[in-house]
């Protein structure tokens, strides 16, 4: 697969992407909209598609990073309590000031991204077990035992509801106005891009870091900010989007390698086209209403995921 | 050069590195040798600033590796450890590639990939530079290894067992390469071997370690010599000369 085909299949789920809903509105219509027409593009399908777009993205990157600096293929934001953390973030931001702004919002949680991936990471380097499998798991272990925290709290104060519709990612409630925190993703990505060769080198581990003169800590560092702030900014907006950080890079490792200065523009487009296709299904199987995206994401990620894993195998042999 | 002085190094209070002192003859190999434990690889790591000392110097041209930046020390010194179980895709041209980052920072000239294609070709690796690294066996893994080091294109090379993994051929073809590149690149090379007769037939200069501290230091034809290798290892190794080389027969 060549970028540009990634490119093309991106334009084409763009484009269907936005002429599906419920107010009737086709191509054809582009040059003679009605006013209803115009401000269901403007107000609501534009932002859906971008917000759909970097979303998908910033995931598919973050995982990547992620999975690339624990040197594990199954570690990404969600396994690894960094979304987990960063809902608690939120739900504490809420609860301490109680009309917190966005951009509280997003540095408490940041902050408790931060904290929750570096202590898993610190997890990491202290489990001697190092089997693939078992590393997830002890993530995932580790994201519920803060969620219990998060689930506690919230029904002391009553926020549940609020915190269950974070717990899935909707890209139903996208209106101009309430997405633009998503954009503080897209610098970001352009500063993983530029330091894509370091996280390779720092993948391959301390010691090849140290012997090509690579400052393994702070390049380890840079990439897990970058993981928290944007997994952050994309639960605030749209809400955590399982799997996609795990699927997608896996993909993408299969055919093009671990390379990331090869790797990261096909996880990028992959990330984007994999979630709006997603988007697509999850608005026209019981149309005129739609199914949450985390729940299509999840159904055809972990279906992709376990036919990856079984082939991988017959790869390698 | 490089030049150690009174290093110590201790885990859990008790010495593993043991105040040693040694000065590395240029343009030369030289091999540590020794029984398991005997701090070679220790050693090794700190001579190339990958583990901290608990105390003394490390001197590289004249100036302590602490003090040199990491980065121009990476054109310097390279290393090359024994465990590379690393779980990535890359390619052997990939991975030889990033031998070329201390001087490139990841942009490659074309200069940069000349020096990879010639690493490459120096390993017999040029059928396989398209290849995964996780399709290829132990024995071509470690030759891809090299051949990154070789593109580092360091005064000095480190290098962990090398010959772990390898087959006969493939060990010999590995330590020819290394003498070619100490006689035609004037490299300074430092290896920690197990197999006395692989150090014996290609090194100028052996140092031998035991707990922590030199016991023997000197030229091959000093060192390979049954009542010091014996007093190394602590088992009888009679020497025989085949052919100019001295062999150890301790096999029975």
């Amino acid at each position: 697969m060549k970028a540009w085909h990634l490119v093309v299949i991106l334009v084409i789920l763009s484009v269907t992407s936005l002429f599906i809903g419920v107010t009737d509105l086709t191509i054809f219509d582009l040059f003679s909209m009605t006013e209803k027409q115009a401000q269901a593009l403007t107000i609501a399908r534009i932002p859906r598609l971008i917000s759909l777009v970097v979303a998908g993205t910033s995931m598919s990157v973050a995982g990547l990073i992620m999975q690339q600096l624990s040197r594990n293929k199954f570690v990404s934001p969600t396994t690894a309590g960094t979304d987990d953390s960063a809902k608690l973030g939120i739900l504490v931001a809420m609860l301490m000031f109680s009309s917190a702004t966005t951009m509280e919002k997003m540095l408490i949680a940041f902050i408790f991204a931060i904290a929750g991936t570096l202590l898993f990471m610190q997890l990491l380097e202290r489990i001697k077990f190092k089997d693939a499998i078992f590393i997830p798991l002890v993530g995932l272990m580790f994201g519920n035992i803060i969620n219990s925290l998060t689930t506690f709290f919230a029904y002391k104060n009553d926020l549940i509801q609020n915190v269950t519709s974070w717990l899935q990612g909707s890209f139903s409630s996208v209106m101009a106005g309430n997405y633009e925190l998503i954009y503080i993703s897209v610098p970001l990505l352009v500063i993983a891009y530029m330091y894509a060769n370091k996280f390779t080198i720092a993948g391959m581990g301390e010691e090849f870091s140290v012997n090509l003169g690579l400052n393994h800590k702070r390049i380890v560092n840079l990439g897990l900010v970058i993981v928290a702030l944007v997994s952050v900014v994309v639960i605030l907006s749209v809400g955590v989007i399982p799997f996609l950080g795990l699927v997608v890079p896996n993909i993408v490792s299969l055919y093009m390698g671990d390379n990331l200065r090869k790797s990261l523009i096909h996880t990028a487009l992959l990330g984007a086209n994999f979630l709006l296709a997603c988007d697509i299904i999850s608005r026209i199987i019981i149309f005129p209403y739609e199914i949450p995206i985390a729940l299509t994401v999840g159904v055809i990620g972990s279906i992709l995921f376990l036919y990856l894993l079984m082939r991988r195998r017959a790869y390698e042999s | 050069m490089i030049e150690v002085r009174n290093v110590t190094k201790m885990y859990g209070g008790k010495p593993v590195i043991d105040n040693v002192s040694l000065t590395i003859p240029e343009r030369k190999i030289t091999s540590f040798i020794g029984p398991n434990g005997a701090g070679k690889s220790t050693l090794l790591s700190i001579i190339s600033r990958l583990l901290e000392k608990n105390s003394g110097t490390v001197m590289i041209d004249g100036k302590d590796i602490s003090a040199w930046n990491t980065r121009d020390l990476a054109r310097k010194i390279s290393i090359l450890k024994q465990s590379n179980h690393i779980n990535m895709r890359l390619t052997v041209r990939e991975l030889v590639s990033f031998g070329r980052f201390p001087y490139s920072q990841g942009k490659l000239s074309k200069e940069d990939w000349t020096y990879v294609d010639e690493a490459i070709a120096y390993m017999e690796l040029t059928d396989l530079k398209d290849r995964f690294l996780d399709q290829l066996s132990g024995g071509q893994n470690q030759r891809a290894y090299i051949a990154m080091i070789i593109a580092q294109n360091t005064d000095v090379i480190l290098l962990d067992e090398p010959l772990n993994n390898l087959d006969m051929k493939h060990s010999v073809q590995i330590m020819k390469v290394l003498r070619r590149l100490v006689e035609e690149l004037g490299k300074t090379v430092v290896i920690v071997i197990h197999d006395i007769n692989f150090a014996s037939c290609y090194s100028d200069n052996i140092v031998a370690l035991k707990d922590g501290r030199i016991v023997q230091e000197g030229t091959t034809e000093q060192i390979i010599d049954g009542t010091i290798l014996e007093s190394i290892y602590e088992m009888p190794i009679p020497i025989e000369v085949i052919d100019g080389n001295r062999i150890g027969v301790y096999f029975k």
